[in-house]
């Protein structure tokens, strides 16, 4: 095992992070940005779940394995992601109506005609 | 602000950013480490409890509260969803046709449809002793229940979804979580504390004290809101039209009522 | 070999996620996130994580890719009726 295999979850989960911001400061439709956030924080699962992880072991689920006989990976970082993934998602869909009342009301979803549109 | 002069500024701050970041990531533990105090302690507690689902138990008994205000949010999000998304004055709704729906596509849809819903009951219901709980199942038996719009037609979908009862679940739900957690405190320990049931024999559906309750709980709440904003968006998308496009079912016939690209 | 299935997966969600945000069209791109979701959903497995695996493969995979299909739709249909509108520089996307 390499150095770098030790590293390159974490460095996995900043690039899907970054990769993230870059499309949402530079989208140029509302409804693409909210994509954007959606790979945002799929980038906090990645890393949630690189930092529970431990070599050879098993999920920690113990309906089939004897309690004490292999060594199980971090639970409590589990339940963190789990939870946020399906929140995320009702949280999306605020947004995605956020969005839809921005279409009725101005007609347009682009950032750039919507602050022209403020003036 | 100038489009170039945004670019120069994302760019900057991104790069600081990653540069801090990737230094943060050399001075994590590294990946697959064998120190894990905190999950360790975790699954103790668990197996103490009689829940074979470590995670559930997380989620459900250990970190009931945080799961508490999780819920908070889902059911402000889908609240602040259903308000954004009502029908205005302005609106009206234009039914949608029955569309032509090819015979394959109905036959598998409509069965794989009570297969995918038990599916998800399952997994809702054994959320303690197996991978899985209200937050999966929840999501699963909802959007099983929009097969019968691939299915059949939103007409079919909208007689078996009545939304009236879901969206009183959504809060029924959520006050059953309270409940629980109340009762928990009349009984004369902490709020949320899983101390009213017996915990019961390990590795059985009645195993784990109240992580049960609570999963159900969750479980209905996560399918009642799913189901609430799916509608909220489908009548968005193929019913509610404005004033100035009433002309759409008299217009193209062959379109309304099915998702496809205009 | 659990090493060697651990990196792939972690690749293959650094390239579906550039690609999630590198696709412009939000039609192309809600599917690209339905393949991220899949592929993260994987990787979840592989980190012996499958209650976070299963609730990204519901979510991921069928929910958010819906839901912002539909508002697509929504939205693109106004901007088809309006055509003189601010909207209907947008027009050029949404064509057939």
């Amino acid at each position: 095992m390499t150095t770098l295999t030790h590293v390159l979850p974490y460095l996995v989960a900043a690039w899907v992070f970054l990769a993230g911001c870059y499309g949402l400061a530079t989208s140029r439709d509302l409804i693409h940005a909210v994509g954007c956030l959606s790979v945002c924080q799929a980038a906090t699962y990645v890393l949630l779940l690189a930092v529970g992880y431990r070599d050879g072991a098993t999920a920690p689920v113990f309906s089939d394995l004897a309690p004490g006989s292999r060594p199980v990976v971090d639970p409590v970082v589990q339940a963190l992601a789990l939870t946020d993934v399906v929140v995320g998602a009702t949280v999306t869909a605020l947004l995605l109506a956020l969005v839809v009342q921005v279409a009725k009301r101005h007609g347009t979803v682009d950032p750039d005609e919507l602050s022209e549109l403020r003036g | 602000m100038s489009p170039r002069m945004r670019l120069w500024l994302v760019a900057a701050g991104g790069a600081g950013l990653a540069a801090l970041l990737v230094a943060a990531c050399l001075d994590l533990p590294r990946f697959g480490g064998d120190r894990h105090p905190c999950g360790d302690r975790a699954v103790e507690a668990s197996l103490s409890r009689h829940t074979a689902n470590t995670v559930a138990s997380v989620t459900f008994d250990q970190r009931a509260f945080d799961t508490l205000g999780e819920m908070s949010i889902l059911f402000a999000a889908v609240l602040g969803s259903v308000v954004l998304l009502r029908q205005t004055r302005d609106e009206h709704r234009a039914r949608p046709e029955p569309a032509a729906v090819s015979r394959p596509v109905r036959r598998y849809a409509l069965l794989v449809l009570p297969v995918a819903l038990l599916t998800g009951l399952y997994v809702v219901a054994h959320g303690q002793v197996s991978p899985g709980g209200g937050f999966q199942g929840g999501v699963v038996a909802a959007t099983a229940l929009h097969l019968l719009y691939l299915g059949a037609d939103y007409r079919a979908l909208e007689r078996v979804r009545p939304l009236a009862p879901y969206e009183a679940g959504d809060a029924l739900a959520a006050s059953a979580y309270l409940v629980t957690g109340l009762a928990a405190l009349l009984a004369g320990s902490a709020f949320l504390a899983n101390t009213l049931l017996p915990y019961g024999t390990f590795n059985t559906l009645a195993s784990a004290g109240t992580v049960p309750l609570l999963n159900a709980a969750i479980g209905m709440e996560v399918a009642c809101a799913v189901v609430v904003l799916l509608a909220g968006f489908l009548d968005q998308a193929v019913e509610i039209v404005d004033e100035g496009e009433s002309g759409e079912r008299h217009d193209d016939p062959g379109r309304p009522g099915k998702r496809e690209r205009p | 070999m659990t090493e060697a299935v651990i990196v792939v997966a972690l690749l293959l969600v650094g390239a579906c996620a550039t690609a999630a945000v590198a696709v412009r069209d939000p039609v192309r791109q809600s599917l690209v996130l339905a393949v991220l979701g899949v592929v993260l959903a994987v990787l979840f497995t592989v980190l012996q994580a499958p209650d976070v695996g299963l609730s990204q493969l519901a979510v991921g995979s069928a929910l958010t890719p819906l839901l912002l299909l539909l508002t697509v739709r929504k939205v693109r249909r106004r901007a088809q009726r309006a055509p003189d509108g601010p909207a209907g520089r947008r027009g050029r996307e949404g064509g057939p």
